[in-house]
């Protein structure tokens, strides 16, 4: 695997593993604005993040979750994850 | 309704081939405290959780346990990448070639086959929750017991980190059964 790819999925490994981290404190506190105004900043950060992944890498999610695919189907490219 | 995410939750890196070292880790595959058996289990009980927190919880948690057999997969299959019948054998993964040549099955360390027999769901929130924390505990344990028989230092890196979120699944446990908890007393008396 490329070390650019490499590296811009460990960004967003991070960044998802942020909001996930959040999400789960969010479900037992939700009363709590600042951990919800902390999981907003991380959420439009990993958006930007997903998008620039995906215009270089191929989609990240099946089923449409993804931006209108211009270059062809993408989805089945390699590298799987358990290969990389 | 589910989706894929082509990534792993955790970078995966193995230094070497490790035949022994892919069937200790099987247990967290298809062992009865296994990510398999805690996601199984979790996204079962939500259905009759009697709290919001509770259904989103369970929700969450049971799909970052995918995440996790996920990653634990593709420990075992990189770590076993490439090996030959005769290796297989002398790690004692000889009838897990004769049953499943290379590829992967939800067994345990020994090769028992995960069943469902493994998990339970009581419909009784206060029973299920404390359930959930003694396994994010058991799940716990073994991964210390993991972390013990490699030095492996990427393998090493992913099992502390999944360690870590076994930690962080008791606690949010702790905290919905005290909510459930709260919930339950608050319908009983008033
Ligand atoms: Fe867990």
């Amino acid at each position: 695997m490329h070390h650019e790819q490499t590296k811009v999925l460990r960004e967003l490994q991070e960044l998802e593993f942020a909001a996930l981290e959040l999400n789960l404190y969010l479900d037992t506190h939700p009363e709590d604005q600042d951990a919800l105004k902390t999981f907003n900043e991380v959420v439009t950060r990993l958006a930007k993040a997903r998008i620039n992944y995906e215009e270089k890498h191929g989609p990240l999610l099946n089923f449409g979750f993804c931006a209108p695919r211009q270059v062809g189907w993408q989805w089945i490219e390699e590298p799987w994850p358990w290969e990389i | 309704m589910w989706l894929y995410e082509k990534k792993l939750q955790y970078p995966v890196k193995v230094s070497n081939r490790d035949l022994r070292m892919a069937k200790f880790l099987l247990t967290q595959y298809g062992g009865p405290d296994g990510e398999l058996s805690a996601a199984v289990k979790y996204l079962n009980q939500r259905y009759t959780m009697p709290t919001n927190r509770a259904k989103g919880t369970l929700t969450d948690i049971g799909t970052e346990e995918l995440a996790h057999w996920e990653i634990i997969a593709t420990m075992i299959y990189k770590l076993m990448k490439g090996a030959t019948p005769e290796e297989l054998r002398r790690a004692g993964l000889g009838s897990h070639y004769a049953m499943h040549g290379d590829a992967l099955f939800p067994a345990d360390a020994n090769g028992v086959p995960w069943t469902a027999a493994y998990i339970q769901a009581h419909g009784d929130p206060v029973a299920d929750l404390q359930d959930n924390m003694a396994g994010e505990q058991k799940a716990r344990a073994t991964y210390e017991h993991l972390i013990d028989l490699t030095d492996d230092p990427d393998l090493r890196d992913t099992l502390r980190f999944l360690r870590e979120r076994e930690v962080v699944h008791f606690q949010r446990f702790g905290e919905l059964l005290d909510h459930v908890q709260g919930y339950m007393n608050s319908k009983k008396y008033f």
